[in-house]
């Protein structure tokens, strides 16, 4: 079957119909689950195991707060290894490089489905290759807690692991040794997992604003480290310093001017990346220059824009994951400062945080004369990332900039077709790059208020000659016929799907 | 009329593919200091070979070669003399240099059938040259002429500052030669590339010595560079009320008029022409 944008959909999945085809159907939800009766304490991972009859063919949840420094998913899959498990379906929000261990129990069977959304690292390149039995349903990060909360993902175990956990079992991400600030991901799993297990380090006598409530958890499970908290913090929070980097920020930024963003009470959103984030950067010397302040900044939260909060920039912060410790230590002290779920910040179906952004800036590994943008797959096919909230974010927000160089590695950015399709083409708005910005034909009132501007505004078609010129055109990879993965919109339906490398 | 110009090496094949995106008004590659002696040969090749590949490049191109002290010199002109280049830059610049390197451009022009004339910019970067500058502006194919103040510092043996003491006399001399020949006066590379603050100021301070110009040593400092070197809004909004103000006058017949109770007349309206082209050509209006 062929999704809306030809893309193949392997059987049993929906076929993607257009990013607002979900206004067609109504929620659905499970019924949250509450113990009611307080938590019981775990002795060890085995413990775990044993008091919850944790056996083959469970699903068990994770979520990836503490990033590459996380101990927690790779405990649980030492004691799936160790007790021979097989065919367990593992549903951690984020793979980082760091689960290798996961290699091992994907070749020998102990692993046969994974459900994520974001894979990097030596598990991506093992399903890339084909070794995971079923297939590697990757979400969005809105995508996922309507995928949990509808029953569609269904959870026996979520095994949580929480900085500080106190008396009453309640979780926060503000105290402990790998305090990573919001726990945004965790809490559809905390709602709607038959049972829910938090992993700590750190106990305290009373969390405050705690954003798991103990009301949900039965277990609780006091370990010697969840984490090492040098992995915790992302390495990819810097401004960039990259000229070429900085200069396409600097036009995305005045393109956001002249398009009349930059104005009181912008609410604004960037990826990590350090272009990205380096359009904060002239973002904010806009807002300096006009005394400009704005209403909040969403989604993955920097210090730089806990800064820009601090300056009096923007009223508050809505943050579902801390990339950096200066936003975990903001986080726990400045009241304008929330954490919030990964459903409040992008559920299609919730009264979600991105459909109120004015602008978000994203990246692309690769982009098509659709517009049609992929950050799932390199160029040869092979797993390096995911949508996480790139496909939310580009739905939401009232115009999407993506940024990139126009060659990376010798390659050019731009395809007549991306390899594999993470985000639609209609969603996406701008594309800006060193030699050239190109809008989406489909944004017509953009283009009308560009006119007469002095910014190199081409078609997408000339930038990709352009690169062409520089690199030559690429020869296609071949992939084979065998699905390994598909991207699962954030409606549930298949946008793509991802094959065997050869 | 140049604002920025920026230095690119010529051994870094990443950072010539991108020279053409930083929107500096010409592009130096570099052959001499930014070059070891072991690249030398290399780079020459790179950045020949670079030229006749790159399509039309949007900025001036020049090419600093060695100077004609050096055994690198006449390999790097037969190397890069052609019509995709606009300028050479001179090291080490004297008025003797110049005219034979006048004469060796001309003598690759008509051996090579360039459709255009090339260009030279020396850099003024020896006590001697400084006191040559008079001659230096005059000298034919120049059109503009850079301050090297790393090497001029080093040859009277004094440290370089960034306030820049030391090198004010040369800036002052350059300024006005060039001025008075018509042709560009570039400043010195500002050094510290973390420094936009610094470079700003530097930028600023030259500016009002007469400076139309400053090179670059990183494109992070072009977006700094080309905004100081061009007319302040303010200036601009200044001039073309002047422009208007001159026309209303013209019809009257009066050559002299008063504007916000000063007196307006042929000097004032000609810098107030400078002003508009200059922003034409930056589109600032």
């Amino acid at each position: 079957m062929k999704n809306v944008l030809q893309r193949t959909v392997p059987e049993g999945f929906k076929a993607f119909a257009g990013s607002n085809a979900y206004k067609n159907f109504k929620r659905r939800t499970i019924a949250e689950k509450h113990t009611g009766k307080g938590f019981i304490s775990l002795k060890s991972v085995s413990d775990m195991f044993d008091k919850l009859g944790i056996k083959d063919g469970m699903t068990l949840s994770f979520h990836h707060h503490l990033r590459n420094g996380d101990f927690v998913l790779n405990m649980v899959a030492e004691e799936i290894k160790r007790r021979g498990l097989k065919n367990m379906k593992l549903a951690p929000s984020s793979i980082f490089p760091n689960n290798k261990i996961l290699v091992e129990l994907i070749e020998n069977g102990n692993v046969t489905d994974i459900y994520t959304d974001y894979a990097n690292g030596p598990v991506a390149e093992a399903i890339s290759k084909g070794k995971l039995k079923g297939l590697c349903v990757m979400h969005t990060h809105g995508g996922r807690p309507l995928a949990i909360e509808s029953g569609d993902l269904h959870i026996d175990v979520a095994i949580l692991a929480v900085p500080a956990v106190d008396k009453e079992g309640n979780g926060t991400g503000t105290a402990g040794n790998s305090a990573c600030g919001s726990l945004g991901y965790a809490v559809s799993d905390l709602k709607y997992a038959d049972k829910v297990v938090l992993v700590t380090d750190t106990i305290i006598d009373k969390a405050e604003n705690p954003q798991l409530e103990g009301k949900y958890v039965d277990y609780v499970l006091k370990v010697d480290a969840i984490g090492d908290p040098s992995g915790i913090v992302s390495g990819t929070t810097k401004i960039t310093k990259d000229p070429v980097g900085l200069k396409i920020a600097r036009d995305a930024a005045k393109l956001l001017d002249e398009l009349g963003m930059i104005k009181d009470g912008l609410s604004m959103q960037t990826g990590a990346g350090g272009t990205s984030l380096a359009v904060a950067y002239y973002v904010r010397e806009f807002m300096l220059e006009k005394g400009i302040k704005g209403s909040f900044a969403s989604g993955g939260i920097t210090g730089y824009f806990t800064d820009m909060l601090e300056e009096g920039l923007f009223d508050e912060l809505y943050d579902v994951q801390c990339f950096d410790l200066k936003a975990v230590q903001s986080i726990g002290k400045n009241k304008a400062h929330h954490a919030m779920s990964g459903s409040r910040y992008a559920n299609p179906y919730d009264d979600n945080v991105v459909d109120k952004l004015d602008f978000v800036i994203l990246g692309a590994t690769e982009i098509d004369l659709d517009f049609n943008v992929n950050v799932t797959t390199d160029s040869h096919g092979t797993i390096m990332g995911g949508s996480g909230g790139h496909s939310d974010t580009a739905h939401g927000a009232k115009i999407t900039v993506i940024t990139t160089n126009l060659v990376k590695s010798r390659l050019p950015i731009i395809k007549e077709k991306v390899t594999t399709i993470t985000t639609p083409g209609e969603d996406v708005d701008v594309l800006v790059t060193e030699r050239g910005i190109a809008v989406n034909p489909r944004r017509k009132d953009l283009l009308e208020k560009l006119q007469g501007s002095k910014l190199p505004i081409v078609p997408i078609e000339q930038l990709l000659e352009t690169a062409h010129k520089i690199t030559g055109v690429p020869e296609k990879p071949e992939f084979s016929d065998k699905p390994v993965g598909v991207v699962v919109y954030r409606d549930g339906t298949v946008i793509d799907t991802i094959y065997k490398v050869r | 009329m140049r604002r920025s110009l920026l230095f690119i090496p010529g051994n870094n094949p990443a950072m010539l593919r991108n020279s053409d995106v930083f929107e500096s008004d010409a592009v130096i590659y570099d052959l001499e200091d930014a070059v070891s002696v072991t690249e030398k040969d290399a780079a020459r090749e790179l950045v020949s070979g670079f030229l006749n590949c790159a399509g039309a490049l949007p900025m001036e191109v020049i090419v600093r070669i060695n100077g004609l002290d050096t055994e690198y010199f006449s390999a790097d002109l037969e190397a890069v003399v052609s019509d995709k280049i606009d300028s050479v830059m001179l090291p080490k610049a004297s008025a003797a240099y110049l005219a034979e390197l006048d004469f060796l451009l001309t003598e690759q022009e008509k051996k090579k059938g360039l459709k255009k004339r090339i260009n030279v910019v020396p850099i003024v970067e020896l006590a001697s040259s400084v006191l040559q500058i008079d001659e230096i502006v005059k000298c034919p194919r120049v059109n503009g002429v850079l301050l090297g103040a790393e090497d001029l510092s080093g040859d009277i043996e004094v440290m370089r500052t960034k306030k820049g003491n030391e090198i004010l006399y040369p800036r002052m001399k350059l300024a006005y030669a060039c001025a008075a020949y018509k042709i560009d006066a570039i400043d010195t590379p500002f050094t510290d590339v973390n420094d936009g603050a610094g470079l700003e100021e530097d930028c600023r301070f030259v500016a009002n010595l007469g400076f139309n110009a400053k090179a670059a040593i990183h494109p992070n400092q072009v977006p700094v560079i080309n905004s100081i070197f061009v007319p302040a809004q303010k200036s601009i909004e200044w001039a073309l009320r002047v422009q208007e103000a001159a026309r209303q006058a013209s019809l009257k017949g009066l050559g002299v008029f008063s504007l916000d109770g000063k007196m307006v007349d042929k000097p004032v309206i000609l810098r107030a022409e400078n002003i508009i082209k200059k922003a034409r050509k930056y589109n600032l209006i």
